[in-house]
Order: C-alpha cells, then sequence, then structure tokens
C-alpha cells in the first residue's frame, strides 16, 4: 500500500478537475458536486489510514528508512533534478491523517452551510485543490514540491478568502493574505537557494544527511530564511496580519485553512528540518521567541475583540505561537502533537461559529448574542466542550498537549524561565477570552433583535454532526500523548521519535517528576482562574467591562485598535511602495526612458533631411555622384 | 616600325583634339561632326592594332549608324546654338568635377606605367590570326565560347527596337 | 611594336574628356554624345589588350559594349524625341521632376 502514497493527493485533484473543469460550462447539481468532492476526501482519507496501518507494522526504527515513492522527474535543468517523490514516515502520516481527516469534516459540513450559495461548485473545486496542495506539502520528499504545495495553499487561500467578490472587502483581504504571504515566501525563497547552492540538492534525505557540511553560519541563515516563510504563511509577528482579514471568507473555510491545515504548514516545515535547526541554536531561539511573543500578543487582542470570528482568528495566531515555542525549545513531538489537537478544537469552534452565523441570518456581533443555548443545544454543547479543551482543563485533548509544551519550555536545554513565564499568563488569557466568547455568546438574555432571536435555529444534521465528531476527538484526541508523569504512556511522542530522538532530550528523574506536576498544578490553576474572571466580568457584573474600559481608556483603544499594527504597515509599506513608484513613474519613465526614445525617433527625421538634400531631381547631381562613387570604387581597389 | 609610331601619333592626336573641340562647340551640330571625325580615328586606332573587324565595325555602327541618329535627333528637335562659350559657363560643381576628372585620369592613364600590368597571354598571336583569317577567328569565337552574350546581345537590340518604336509612338 | 600604356593612355584621356563634356555641357544632345564617346574609349583600351596578350576575348567585349551603345542610343534619343514635345528643349538644369 505504501507504494501507492501518491494516491492520497491524486484525489482531491481529480475532484478539483471534474468539479472545476465539468461545472465551467454545464450546470452540475449539488448533489454530484457535494458526492464527488466529498467522496474524494473519503477516498484520501481511507488512503492515508492504510498507509499509516501499513507503518504501524513495521518495527520503530525501520518507520523513518522506507524509501521515498518516486513518481518522475519533473525539473531537470543543469546540476538540479527534483522529482515528484513522496515521503512515508509517521511526521509525514500524521499530518496526512490530520489533514484529510478534518478537511472530510469540513468538507461535508459545507455541503450544509454553503447550500444555497451560487458558487457552490467553485467553493468545492478550490477547496479540493486546495486539500491536493496540502498533501502535496505534507508528503513531499523534497523541498521544491513541498514549495509547490506552500504556494498553492496560499493560492487556494486567496481564492477562498475573496470568495465573494462582488463586495469589496473580501477581494482586499484575499489580495493581503497573498501579499503577506508572498513577503513570508521571498524568505522560504532564499532559504531554498542557500541550499541548493551550499549542497547541491532539495531532496530532504540527502539534504539532511549532508546537512554537518555546512558552516554555522549558512545554517543559520538558512533557518532563520525558512522560518520567515513560516511567519508569512502560520501567521507570527510580524506577518500575521492577514489572518485577521481573512475572516472575510466563508466561515468553513477559516476552519479548513486558517485553523486546521494552512497555517499549520511553518510548523510542519520547522519540525522536518529540525536537522537543520538543531545546529544552529541561534534560529532555534529566534523561533521560540517570536512564537512566544506572538502568542502572548495575539492573546491580548483577543481579549477586547467583539467580533466573533476575529476572537478566533486571533486565538489561533496565539494557538500557532505555542507551537513554535515548542519546536524552538527542541520538544518537536510537543509542537505536532500540539498541532493535533488545536486542529480538532478550532476547527470546531470555527464550525460552531458558522453555525450560529446560519442560524442567526449572519449575525457576527457577539454584543448582540445571548441566551443561545436554549436555541442551538448541540452548536452551544460541541462549542463548549471545545472551549474547555483549548483552555487547558485536564481531561480534554488541549491540557495534555499545550501543558507538554509548558513543560518543555521550561525544562529543556533550549527553554527559558521567562518563555514559561510567557506561555503560562497566556494561557490564562487563552481561558479567559474564549470564556468570555462562550459566556457572551451562548449565556444570559439574548441582547440582539428579537426577530433574529426569534428565528433562530439550531443547524441541520449535516453540519451538527461533523461538528460532533470534532467534539469527540477534542475530548479524546489527547489521550494518544498521556504523559509519564500521570501515568500513562506516551504513544504519539514514542510513535514520532524515530524521527525526532536523536535531538529530543527531556531531563527525567525524581526531581523533575515533581516539577512538572507542580506545573501542571499551576496551568490548571491559572486556566480555572481565567474561567473565573470571565464569569464575572460577563455573566455576574457585565457592567464591570465597561467601567474597566473606562478605566484605562488609553490601553483599552490600543487592544481596540489592534496596536494600531494595520495602519503602521499600510503608511510604511503601502504607502511607500506608492511613493517610490511615482517616482520611478515621473522622474525615470517620463523623464528618462520617453526623451531618449522620441530623441531616436527625431533622430531619424534629421537624418532624412540631410539625405534629402541629395535627392535634387537634377540628372548632372546624380552623375556627379557616380563619378565621385566610381572614383571612391577606384581607389578601394588600386 | 616608324610608320606605326607616325600613325599611331597622328591617330591618336586626332582622337583627342577632335574630342576636346567635341565639348568646346556652341553649335551641337560641330559637335556631332568633331565625334565623327574622333570615331574614325578610333578606327584607325583600331586597324593599328590588327582588329580590322573591329574597326570596320567602329565606323559602321558609331560614326555611321549612331551619329546619324544623333544628328536627325539634333535635327528634329532643333537645338538651339548656346550663347555663351561652355567653358566660361561652369560653376561650383563644375571646378569640382574638373578636378575630380583630372584625378581619374591620373589613375586610369598613369597608373599602368612603372610595370604593374599583368595577365596570361592567349593563344591568338598574329600568325594564327592570319591564317585563320581574322572574321574567322571572330566568328568561331562567337560560335562557340562566347555564345552566351552573342544571343544576349541580339536580345538587348530587340529590346532596343521595340523600345524605340514604342516610345516614339504618337499619344493616341 | 607599341607599348600598351600608351594606348591606355590614350583611351584615358578620350574617357575623362568625355566625363568633362557631361559634367560642363546643358543640352542633353552634347552629354549623349560625351556618353558614347566614353563608351567607344573604353573599346579602345580592350582592344589594345587583346592586342598585347594575344587573345581576342578583349576584342569580343568591345564589341558587346559597342552593340549596347547602339541600342541605348536608339531608345535614348527617343527619351529626348519625346521630352522636347514637352519641354521644348532639352535642358537638363530645368528638369527635375524626381526632386525629392
Amino acid at each position: 500500500m505504501i507504494e501507492y502514497v501518491w494516491l492520497i493527493p491524486l484525489f482531491p485533484a481529480i475532484g478539483f478537475l471534474i468539479n472545476g473543469l465539468i461545472s465551467r460550462w454545464y450546470n452540475l447539481p449539488k448533489a454530484f458536486i457535494a458526492w464527488v468532492a466529498c467522496s474524494a476526501l473519503a477516498l484520501s482519507f481511507i488512503g492515508s489510514a492504510a498507509v499509516f496501518f501499513e507503518l504501524l507494522k513495521l518495527p520503530l526504527e525501520l518507520r523513518v528508512k522506507i524509501p521515498d515513492v518516486i513518481l518522475f522527474d519533473w525539473v531537470v535543468s543543469g546540476d538540479l533534478r527534483t522529482v515528484i517523490g513522496y515521503k512515508v514516515d509517521p511526521l509525514s502520516m500524521v499530518m496526512a491523517l490530520v489533514v484529510t481527516g478534518v478537511s472530510f469534516l469540513i468538507h461535508v459540513y459545507s455541503v450544509g452551510y454553503m447550500h444555497e450559495d451560487p458558487g457552490f461548485a467553485r467553493y468545492f473545486s478550490y477547496l479540493n485543490l486546495f486539500v491536493f496542495m496540502m498533501l502535496n506539502l505534507v508528503l513531499a520528499n523534497n523541498f521544491l514540491l513541498m514549495f509547490l504545495g506552500w504556494e498553492g495553499v496560499g493560492l487556494c487561500s486567496y481564492l477562498l478568502i475573496g470568495f465573494w467578490f462582488e463586495n469589496e472587502a473580501p477581494p482586499r483581504a484575499g489580495l493581503k493574505a497573498f501579499i503577506v504571504n508572498r513577503v513570508g515566501d521571498f524568505g522560504f525563497l532564499i532559504g531554498l537557494f542557500l541550499i541548493f547552492s551550499k549542497l547541491g540538492t532539495l531532496v530532504f534525505d540527502e539534504v539532511f544527511a549532508k546537512a554537518h557540511l555546512l558552516d554555522p553560519w549558512t545554517v543559520t541563515l538558512i533557518t532563520l530564511m525558512l522560518f520567515v516563510g513560516a511567519t508569512g504563511k502560520s501567521a507570527q509577528l510580524p506577518l500575521y496580519v492577514w489572518l485577521p482579514d481573512a475572516m472575510e471568507g466563508p466561515t468553513p473555510v477559516s476552519s479548513l485553512i486558517h485553523a486546521a491545515t494552512m497555517v499549520t504548514a511553518g510548523v510542519y516545515m520547522v519540525a522536518r528540518c529540525h536537522v537543520l535547526y538543531e545546529m544552529a541554536p541561534l534560529s532555534m531561539m529566534v523561533v521560540a521567541t517570536v512564537g512566544a511573543l506572538t502568542a502572548i500578543f495575539a492573546a491580548s487582542m483577543a481579549l477586547v475583540q467583539v467580533d466573533f470570528k476575529r476572537i478566533l482568528a486571533y486565538s489561533t495566531i496565539s494557538q500557532l505561537g505555542y507551537m513554535f515555542l515548542a519546536v524552538g525549545v527542541g520538544a518537536y513531538s510537543a509542537g505536532i502533537f500540539h498541532l493535533m489537537t488545536h486542529a480538532f478544537f478550532k476547527a470546531l469552534l470555527f464550525l460552531a461559529a458558522g453555525s450560529v452565523m446560519h442560524g442567526l441570518a449572519g449575525e457576527l456581533d457577539i454584543r448582540r448574542m445571548g441566551q443561545l443555548k436554549e436555541k442551538m443545544p448541540i452548536t452551544f454543547w460541541t462549542f463548549l466542550l471545545a472551549a474547555l479543551a483549548i483552555a487547558g482543563i485536564p481531561g480534554f485533548s488541549g491540557f495534555f498537549s499545550k501543558d507538554e509544551i509548558l513543560w518543555n519550555a521550561f525544562s529543556s536545554p533550549k527553554g527559558h524561565l521567562i518563555l514559561w513565564l510567557i506561555g503560562l499568563i497566556t494561557a490564562g488569557m487563552t481561558a479567559f477570552y474564549m470564556f468570555r466568547l462562550c459566556f457572551m455568546a451562548f449565556f444570559g438574555r439574548f441582547r440582539g433583535d428579537h426577530e433574529v432571536f426569534h428565528h433562530a435555529h439550531e443547524s441541520p444534521p449535516i453540519m451538527t454532526i461533523p461538528m460532533i465528531v470534532l467534539a469527540v476527538l477534542s475530548v479524546i484526541g489527547g489521550y494518544v500523548g498521556i504523559p509519564h508523569v500521570l501515568g500513562g504512556h506516551n504513544y504519539f511522542h514514542e510513535f514520532l521519535s524515530p524521527i525526532f530522538k536523536i535531538h529530543e532530550n527531556l531531563p527525567h528523574g525524581e526531581g523533575s517528576e515533581k516539577l512538572e506536576l507542580l506545573l501542571m498544578v499551576l496551568s490548571v490553576a491559572v486556566a480555572l482562574f481565567g474561567i473565573f474572571l470571565a464569569f464575572n466580568l460577563y455573566l455576574r457584573n457585565p457592567e464591570l467591562p465597561k467601567r474597566l474600559s473606562q478605566k484605562w481608556p488609553k490601553a483599552y483603544k490600543v487592544l481596540w485598535n489592534k496596536y494600531y499594527v494595520d495602519e503602521i504597515y499600510g503608511f510604511i509599506f503601502v504607502e511607500g511602495s506608492k511613493g517610490f513608484g511615482r517616482i520611478l513613474w515621473h522622474n525615470f519613465d517620463e523623464a528618462v526612458i520617453d526623451r531618449t526614445v522620441n530623441w531616436i525617433g527625431s533622430l531619424m527625421k534629421v537624418m532624412g533631411a540631410g539625405l534629402r538634400f541629395f535627392q535634387t531631381g537634377f540628372v548632372r547631381d546624380y552623375i556627379v555622384g557616380i563619378l565621385v562613387g566610381a572614383l571612391i570604387l577606384m581607389l578601394l581597389i588600386l | 616600325m616608324i610608320i606605326q609610331w607616325i600613325v599611331f601619333i597622328l591617330a591618336s592626336l586626332s582622337a583627342v583634339v577632335f574630342a576636346l573641340l567635341m565639348i568646346t562647340r556652341k553649335n551641337p551640330i560641330h559637335s556631332a561632326v568633331c565625334l565623327i571625325v574622333n570615331f574614325l580615328s578610333v578606327a584607325v586606332l583600331y586597324v593599328l592594332l590588327g582588329r580590322e573587324f573591329i574597326a570596320i565595325s567602329q565606323v559602321i555602327i558609331y560614326a555611321g549608324a549612331i551619329m546619324m541618329l544623333v544628328v536627325f535627333t539634333i535635327m528634329l528637335i532643333s537645338v538651339e546654338e548656346v550663347r555663351k562659350k561652355p567653358l566660361l559657363r561652369m560653376g561650383a560643381g563644375g571646378v569640382i568635377g574638373i578636378v575630380l576628372t583630372i584625378l581619374l585620369l591620373g589613375y586610369l592613364g598613369l597608373g599602368s606605367f612603372g610595370g604593374s600590368l599583368y595577365g596570361e597571354k592567349g593563344n591568338f598571336t598574329m600568325d594564327v590570326i592570319r591564317e585563320m583569317g581574322p572574321f574567322k577567328a571572330v566568328g568561331k569565337l562567337f560560335m562557340t565560347d562566347y555564345l552566351l552574350p552573342f544571343e544576349l546581345a541580339s536580345v538587348v537590340l530587340l529590346v532596343g527596337i521595340i523600345g524605340a518604336v514604342i516610345l516614339a509612338k504618337k499619344e493616341r | 611594336m607599341i607599348p600598351l600604356e600608351l594606348y591606355l593612355l590614350v583611351s584615358a584621356l578620350l574617357f575623362v574628356i568625355g566625363i568633362i563634356g557631361v559634367l560642363i555641357r546643358r543640352e542633353a544632345i552634347v552629354i549623349f554624345m560625351s556618353i558614347e564617346m566614353m563608351l567607344s574609349a573604353v573599346g579602345i583600351a580592350l582592344v589594345a589588350a587583346s592586342r598585347v596578350y594575344e587573345g581576342l576575348d578583349g576584342m569580343i567585349l568591345a564589341f558587346l559594349g559597342m552593340t549596347v551603345a547602339a541600342s541605348e542610343a536608339a531608345i535614348g534619343l527617343a527619351i529626348f524625341v519625346l521630352l522636347h514635345r514637352t519641354y521644348k528643349g532639352v535642358k537638363v538644369d530645368e528638369i527635375n521632376l524626381l526632386k525629392g
């Protein structure tokens, strides 16, 4: 089965072609489109599962020695020889399972959510294309194919964010996403060029085998450049600004692309290149610091947002910061673990947002919600489970993954106390803003239009069943990674260990176990405190938040305006580029180039006028000309 | 031997003198007559060189046919006499032209002195020609080596005839 | 035997006189006659060379040149006659219809 791993990306590609090409000229029935798209994903998932089980049959060490499945030569040019090849090892299969599984559930959900939309066929073809690109990214065996997937998911993100292009905001948001991504991709490309120029190959196995030949500065530069790409794709500082705006797209798109899959590509990339990162401690420090700072920065902005999806967007940025913090301190499997659990509960949170929007006819402002748990019970209960997971309450998946990250941030030789502290504070803020959202939306009294409340209804089963599945996963998904101190066996860590084991070295022993338990208790306490605070501020004393915002108006304003980052970027980069372009236009294009071209034209005129002098029309003059010519010829010959 | 030199000098002098006369006469008929004498002198030169065929052709074609045409045309067109002497009417362009032609004369005429001429000798010595007969030799060449030019020359003449007839037709 | 160089000198003289005639004179007829003289001068050079190098090629070439001169004379004079109908006296200095 492993030799057929290339079928996994192929199915969504076929789905894209069928839905995309045929519906150009022929209006396909919605049922057909839905079946094609969803079954493509289902087949992909089954394929991933089959390969996964094949993988499990092998002993641990052999799992990383499976030869890459190579399809054909792709780019053969001079020294560069890349192939379309797929790599089967524990890391890629974990990613493939997560991507195909969550994508499948979201596809099913979308059938219900997008049912009334005229762009139904276009939506599903884009979605299938996206999954194809993402699978190429995670299954690739060389940097170039991974970059193909990298760019491809950026493209699909642009297409899907700007899906409702008739309005003004979505295309602008899509463009912003693509351009900011592009800045990151530039860094990624520089990293690729350096790798190729120093090592002569782009295939993962060969690069990592030869990596020890590089000097430390080169490796640091390469890893930093690759990380720049990751900050663009995974929305870290300073290239995160596109993600909140990306909420203009349909909600299932936000759920799939901007929560579970595309934004995790950066984390996957760092994990995949851990050999390189281990050689560059400076880069790892940068990764961890950026991750931690992003986490707390984004969480702070989520505290005051009033748009349901925006809160979740900032939460995503924050949680991605956790993942980078993990891989930055060397805890690669912890980062991937959190990637997986986050995929479950964040996707679910977004689907719940979609469900709420669907029921309230498009309302997104949480100031106009409330009391929804009576009207939308399934949505409420699934949302609650996901919120508990993300807050890190014991028993739920988020607890195990987040705690592993915090423990590693504290104890790993590359970790630091401050990093852990930032992570802890952010955990508290996470719990706070999630439950602020929960209480404001589902509890209390409805604060919006009464007509809207009257019509509010639960979503149809085609939407709620995927949510229920994801809720179950959000709860039990963490049990594959129960840490040792709690008496469990961390299957997840063990599964990924053949890849990472050389580099992961966590302290064990008596003292450290007690420390780990202590930190665990601390983080749970912080989370419970956050929930309690949210309960106080938004359920018991609803006027308190307003009094607080009036007490510190400046701080509130800064947070409300997201630290004015968008405005700063707009001024420096957008206006700067426009001004530079204007200079080039007036001072160079018009003055220099146009003048030169016109001068050449007038030169022709002058030459013509000069030559016209000889065309007198008199035979006599022509005879003289002949004479002179003959004379010259004679001079030349003799 | 000395006879040859005398004839040569007389003939070439006559040719040059009458050429100069030709370009300086006011009356075009006078110019035509001078040209005829010039052609006849050239024919004498040809005889001196032993090429009777060419000499006869020169007299018949040049001095005969062409000059007859020219005289007829002069009479038809009734060219007027020039007022002033031609040489004095020169402008700046004429002076330049004269200078250039003097240069040309230097190259052409005097360049061969000094022994820079070379070339293979053919195999039609005077004895061979005298034995074969001059016209027969020419005829033989025309019909073998120079057949193509011979035919082309006839085409040129044909074109000339047709052209002249068409050009001189009265407008309908 | 008269040396070839002298014949070439004569030929050059006649040729140059012909050119001067073309440059100086205003009437088309006289220019035409000068051109004919130039052609004849070339013939002298060719025939003299044929004598010195003991081949008949030069003579044949001169003869062909003569042929061309004859047909050219016919056409040229016909053109003069036509021009005379329009311009009443063919003065080359005044005809400049090809002025560009």
